[in-house]
């Protein structure tokens, strides 16, 4: 067991899946000889060369698209774009590629590739190095996708990732990067679709992903101190596959919902939760389900802006007493 | 003739005299065979049995037959929505191909690709990708496995005029270059994006061919229409891929006989420019060719005969097939096998 930054977890995690199988290849930019730009590659390159860590130019779509020739054709690349904005550069390998190719080819073609990319906002950098963009994934069929909170997860769910036959899109939080945690020695797998009850308590189930999960978990610390009230707290980790079961048998328990969602509300992952629990679990709420989330709003770059614009531990803390005592 | 469509140079010699009868009969029975089923497709087309769109090669054979008559077995070919030829080309039965046109159960992907998407990962036809440019950097990608992996096999990215001026083409054609990557870009250069002339939108006269210089690549354009010059140049590209000395751009000019998708009638096109260029028919440049070495009408005929029995056999099975079975709907969506994005 030792103590890791969730950026030391990327590099570990990545290394421990080249080391197992040399089809793991890694691509990206500024991520071999400069380390990545958030240094969560560094001694990658050194470690195993420049034929599987290569430097890309600045061509998101280049660097997508060889990802996904390169998976189709035996090898497991990881892709880094380096900003998640950036997606929208190179969004038809996400959105038209890698998840249709299987389908209509009636599964001729096989896309086992995973992009990994910085995610979310308390950079200071504004509306376009900033933005939570996992909601724009998630409504793909074919993909699947991930967010991790902690550097143990990072690890075991990147090789839960390149260990999976489907393309997974990888959501690493760059406010999270310098944060730690524990992490056992040795080889770390996860699986992919599975939810996480990281606190325990009866009162209500509040889920989250990513950095919003150690605010969820302050803000249920914060609630039970100072007024005895008892949250869950799911981290959410996957939102496809979504573990569903994990959810509603939390709500089951709690009778009560909120979500903690860093992306804008329109079409936040939190929304299509809530409608499976209204479908599925509506007789266990004794309260409507409350999302909370970003303003559907750019993020501005002035601190005092962007941590407002989040969910914070203040907010969600009264959001959820407030609703609780209605 | 509008200035859009010149003929091809003639500095190219057209003649392969050292190709030997065999490689010039199967140059000849591709070219015919695409040919004549992209004319069946048209005509199943008109009685309502293909739906959906269709974007014929007919005019364009001699590129699709010259570059996959010089392939080896392995190598890879990329396509564009305008795919049937490219196809058909590598060996993929016909049947299949025309009954993914009919949307039926024998179809190449049972009916869940469409004209726009034939792919046979068996004959190494790695997809047709309808969004302009994007098979460019995934033909990078299956080459970058071909290097690292130290196999001999090439990758061939078809394409069209219009492609040149998307971003992918240029990411793609760096990239390739500065990885030094086994890959050949091939541009259709038939002078229309869609309906609108390619020079009326483009800075150079050679949309592909003037753009080479700025990736450190040859320029090269060749007459399309001829199919042993486009078998030359392919085997000289396949050759260079293959020592690893990096990519091509190869332009073809040529010409499409139809309009850009069967909703096209094409009427765009000057008087007299269709005409011009069926003059340099590329089917019937070559037939020239096998008569100017020496083969018999009748083997020509008998070549053709076989073909014509193979179209008319193909598209009763397609006729007869049924269509798709309904359970395959939410089917290969995952590696699973299904579509199940929750528990």
């Amino acid at each position: 067991m030792a103590e890791l930054t969730y950026r030391d977890a990327v590099a570990r995690g990545i290394a421990q899946e080249m080391a197992r199988d040399p089809d793991v290849v890694f691509l990206g930019e500024d991520v071999a000889k400069a380390g990545g730009v958030f240094k969560a590659t560094v001694g990658l390159l050194e470690q195993f060369g420049p034929l599987r860590v290569r430097d890309t130019p600045i061509s998101e779509q280049a660097i997508l698209g060889a990802a996904m020739g390169a998976a189709m054709t035996g090898l497991k690349p990881i892709a880094e774009i380096m900003f998640s904005d950036f997606f929208a550069v190179c969004f038809d390998y996400i959105a038209n590629e890698f998840g249709k190719s299987r389908y209509m080819t009636n599964g001729q073609v096989k896309c086992p590739l995973v992009v990994r990319t910085g995610n979310g906002a308390g950079s200071r950098f504004g509306a376009q190095h900033s933005q939570s963009v996992e909601n724009w994934c998630m409504m793909i069929p074919g993909l699947k996708v991930v967010a991790p909170s902690t550097p143990r997860d990072v690890i075991g769910l990147l090789a839960a990732a390149v260990r999976d036959p489907d393309p997974v899109i990888f959501f690493e939080h760059k406010s999270l990067y310098p944060t730690k945690g524990e992490v056992p020695d040795g080889e770390i797998v996860d699986t992919l679709g599975t939810a996480k009850i990281v606190r325990g308590g009866g009162d209500a189930t509040i889920l989250a992903l990513a950095l919003m999960v150690p605010r969820a978990v302050q803000a249920a610390d914060k609630l039970k101190a100072e007024h005895g009230i008892d949250c869950e707290v799911v981290d959410v980790r996957s939102l496809v596959p979504l573990d569903t079961q994990t959810i509603l048998g939390s709500v089951a328990r709690t009778h009560r919902l909120f979500t903690v969602e860093e992306n804008p509300r329109l079409c936040g992952w939190g929304a299509e939760i809530v409608s499976i629990v209204a479908d599925e679990a509506f007789y266990d709420l004794d309260g409507p389900p409350v999302r909370i989330t970003t303003p559907h709003i750019p993020l501005p770059a002035a601190d005092i802006l962007e941590d407002l614009a989040l969910p914070s531990v203040e907010r969600i803390a009264e959001r959820v007493r407030r609703s609780l005592a209605s | 003739m509008a200035k859009t469509a010149t003929h091809a140079p003639a500095e190219h010699p057209g003649i392969n005299d050292d190709i030997g009868e065999e490689l010039r009969l199967r140059l000849y029975r591709t070219q015919f065979k695409l040919r004549e089923a992209e004319q069946r497709a048209f005509d199943l087309f008109l009685q309502n049995l293909v739906k959906g769109t269709s974007h014929l090669s007919l005019g364009q054979e001699a590129v699709a037959a010259g570059f996959a008559v010089a392939m080896q077995p392995g190598d890879l070919s990329f396509c564009t929505y305008r795919g049937h030829a490219h196809t058909l080309a590598r060996g993929v039965p016909i049947e299949q191909v025309l009954g993914e046109l009919m949307q039926r159960d024998n179809g190449l992907m049972r009916g869940k690709g469409g004209s726009m998407h034939l792919t046979s990962v068996e004959r190494g036809v790695m997809g047709s990708y309808a969004i302009v440019g994007a098979h460019l950097p995934i033909a990078c990608g299956a080459a970058w496995r071909a290097q690292y992996k130290g196999q001999k096999d090439v990758s061939v990215c078809f394409f069209g005029d219009g492609t040149t001026n998307i971003g992918a083409f240029h990411e793609a054609l760096n990239f390739a270059a500065v990885w030094k990557l086994p890959v050949i870009f091939v541009c259709e250069n038939n002078f229309y994006m869609e309906y609108t002339p390619i020079s009326e939108v483009t800075a150079v006269a050679h949309p592909a061919a003037d753009r080479a210089a700025a990736y450190g690549l040859e320029r090269i354009v060749i007459d399309g229409n001829d199919a042993d010059v486009v078998y030359r140049t392919a085997s000289s590209a396949y050759q260079k891929a293959r020592a690893g000395l990096g990519p091509s751009l190869i332009e073809c000019l040529t010409y499409r006989h139809s309009g850009h998708s069967r909703a096209d009638p094409a009427k765009y096109r000057p008087d007299g420019e269709l005409e011009k260029w069926k003059e340099r028919d590329p089917i019937k440049i070559y037939r020239e060719r096998l008569r100017q070495f020496g083969i018999g009408e009748d083997a020509i005929r008998a070549i053709e005969t076989d073909v014509k029995r193979r179209v008319d056999a193909a598209t009763e099975t397609c006729k007869a097939a049924p269509p798709p079975a309904l359970d395959i709907l939410t089917t290969d969506v995952y590696a699973d096998g299904g579509f199940a994005w929750r528990n």
